[in-house]
């Protein structure tokens, strides 16, 4: 089984996220990148197909050079290759261009499971992974809180309101998962050190054939204007000197809950 | 007058509370459309009107309802190529961020997720999305041919039936949906069950985080929110941790809430949360670092020992109730 999944290097999500007031964009420069963390359970759920059935685990990634570190992470975690789509015409790519560049760099390549997390943690418009099976022409199980595969199918437990749905699909497909799925492993120091010799090919823009369908020139969307958000005004801290528990009693009784 | 489309999500033929907040926004914003698949549809006919929708239309196939996504965006596709409306949006729901993704790739048009707002600027569409846990507003304008694709957070708009509200005209459609390309079925449907009024409708909820230590001590949040008829919530760490089961989830992967009264126990408030709650009208806090967020977004914060704290205070409140 072949098992492709997708990553992207974010901003480390403990620090506060910057926007450039002029740009518009993502502050990276000073800041931590890191691998989605939400990502980790995407490639370890592809790790565990491939140690169950065989087969190689691919990374993909879309960024800047340095976005090779998310790809390494991957690796070292025990992905078998990666592939980096990087160029400077792909530099601010929304959604629909990102999977377009995936769905173009992965062509003829056979995977038989795509996977993704159901969002970045960053951006979290999680629009990717539909748009990526939409343009690849194959069945999406989002949400996946439990994914099993077997028999040229793959089975799932899709999250809902209320619930889970149980939703099969036959190979290939596109699967998102939620951190829920599994427990990501940590890197160990022999993998870190074999990450360094795993093959990571580099796709540009010119390898990928999609002749202004990618990057600065098929935006369908811009950012226009950046306000900051009526704040909410933080109200009293009272530190808890065994009264806590009657000053929310009494607080609650103010608000007529109790 | 631009044409705004709803996607009328419905549940056993009643639309989903998110349904009619959209239905309020677009019908600010043009003559609307809902368009309502799946088994009973047509009996969302009434309501949908009563919010706001001029026309209807109506598919009930099951396969709507049995297929993820692919057969609504078949047939959206048909139907938008046909009648060139302006705007569609969708509440950003599991099902409706399926759909809108993927027809935004089968149409090549615009995309925007997340979104809180929808106006009309220059004779096109300026939208309103937070970022950041909603601390930053960012305005996006589409920069594609129409229609827009608009995923509005649920909650993000107040609901309001239509001052004049006529019968909306009623298009059943009855064209076969099957698909050739290979598709996702859902096989059978599990119900997780909680106890106490529904998170989306409760007017006070009691949420933990992963500051409760261990998933046994969500039985003292149980009792708490039995004690004052809340609805319990748990944080994202909890839920992937597997302490409770992800219907409880508040934040930016789960549901988004607007109680009178929040109360959050052993929750940090990491952004990936507070976009899910803050907007509810007073939010209580109690949890032991100092530094924690959550504490500039409460009305009331107390530094402190939830373990300690939550069980007085279940007792506090039952002594008030004369128990």
């Amino acid at each position: 089984m072949n098992v492709l999944v997708c990553v992207k290097q974010i901003p480390d999500p403990n620090a506060p996220g910057k926007l450039d007031p002029q740009t518009r964009r993502l502050v990276r420069d000073g800041v931590d990148l890191v691998l989605d963390p939400g990502d980790e359970h995407a490639v370890e759920a592809g790790l565990q197909l491939v140690e169950k059935d065989g087969g190689e685990a691919t990374i993909i990634s879309m960024g800047p050079p340095r976005a090779l570190e998310a790809i390494r992470r991957a690796l070292a975690m025990g992905a078998h290759r990666g592939i980096l789509i990087t160029d400077p015409g792909l530099e601010n790519s929304d959604a629909l261009s990102t999977a377009r560049a995936i769905a173009a760099a992965i062509t003829g390549q056979g995977y038989d499971l795509i996977i993704c997390g159901t969002e970045s943690t960053d951006g979290s418009s999680g629009a990717v992974p539909a748009q990526l099976a939409e343009l690849l022409g194959l069945p999406l199980l989002s949400f996946a809180k439990k994914l099993e595969v077997s028999d040229g199918k793959a089975v799932i437990d899709r999250q809902t309101d209320d619930g889970y749905d149980v939703v099969e699909a036959p190979l290939p497909v596109v699967v998102t998962v939620t951190g829920g799925i599994n427990e990501a492993r940590y890197p160990a120091l022999r993998g870190i050190m074999q990450a360094k010799n795993k093959e990571v090919k580099h796709v540009g823009l010119g390898d990928l054939g999609l002749d202004g369908k990618a990057g600065k020139l098929a935006l369908t969307q811009e950012v226009v204007d950046l306000t900051p958000a009526e704040a909410r005004k933080a109200g009293e801290v009272v530190e808890d000197k065994g009264e806590g528990a009657k000053r929310v009693a009494d607080f609650l009784q103010e608000l007529k809950v109790i | 007058m631009a044409g705004v489309w709803v996607f009328a999500e419905t549940v056993d033929g009643s639309p989903k509370p998110v349904v009619l907040e959209l239905l309020t926004k677009a019908r600010s914003l043009g003559e609307t459309t809902a368009v309502a698949l799946g088994p009973g549809a047509s009996k969302a006919v009434a309501t949908l009107g009563k919010y706001g929708a001029k026309r209807v239309y109506v598919h009930e196939d099951p396969a709507f309802r049995d297929t993820l996504a692919t057969p609504a965006v078949d047939l959206l596709a048909r139907l938008i190529e046909k009648d060139q409306p302006d705007l569609v949006i969708f509440g950003m729901t599991y099902d409706g961020r399926d759909v809108a993704s993927r027809l935004s790739a089968r149409l090549s048009t615009a995309l925007i997720a997340n979104a809180t707002d929808v106006v009309s600027k220059n004779g096109g569409w300026a939208i309103v999305s937070p970022v950041f846990g909603g601390t930053l507003l960012v305005t996006t304008v589409p920069r594609a041919k129409p229609p827009t694709l608009v995923l509005i957070r649920p909650k993000a708009v107040a609901a309001a039936p239509a001052a004049s509200a006529g019968a909306p005209q009623v298009q059943m459609l009855t064209e076969p949906v099957e698909s050739a390309k290979p598709v996702a079925r859902v096989l059978r449907r599990e119900k997780e069950k909680a106890s106490g009024p529904k998170l989306e409708d409760a007017a006070v909820i009691v949420s933990g985080g992963r500051g409760l230590g261990a998933p046994e001590n969500f039985k003292m949040l149980d009792e708490l929110a039995a004690e004052l008829g809340a609805a319990v919530g748990a944080s994202r760490a909890v839920v992937d941790a597997g302490w409770k089961p992800y219907s409880f989830q508040i934040g930016q992967t789960g549901k988004t809430v607007k109680p009178a009264v929040y109360i959050a126990l052993g929750i940090s408030g990491a952004m990936q949360h507070t976009v899910g709650m803050k907007g509810a009208r007073t939010i209580i806090a109690i949890n032991k670092d100092p530094e924690a967020p959550i504490f500039k977004l409460a009305d009331l914060g107390v530094v402190g020992d939830v373990h300690k704290i939550v069980p007085q205070l279940i007792q506090e409140v039952r002594s008030r109730k004369g128990k």
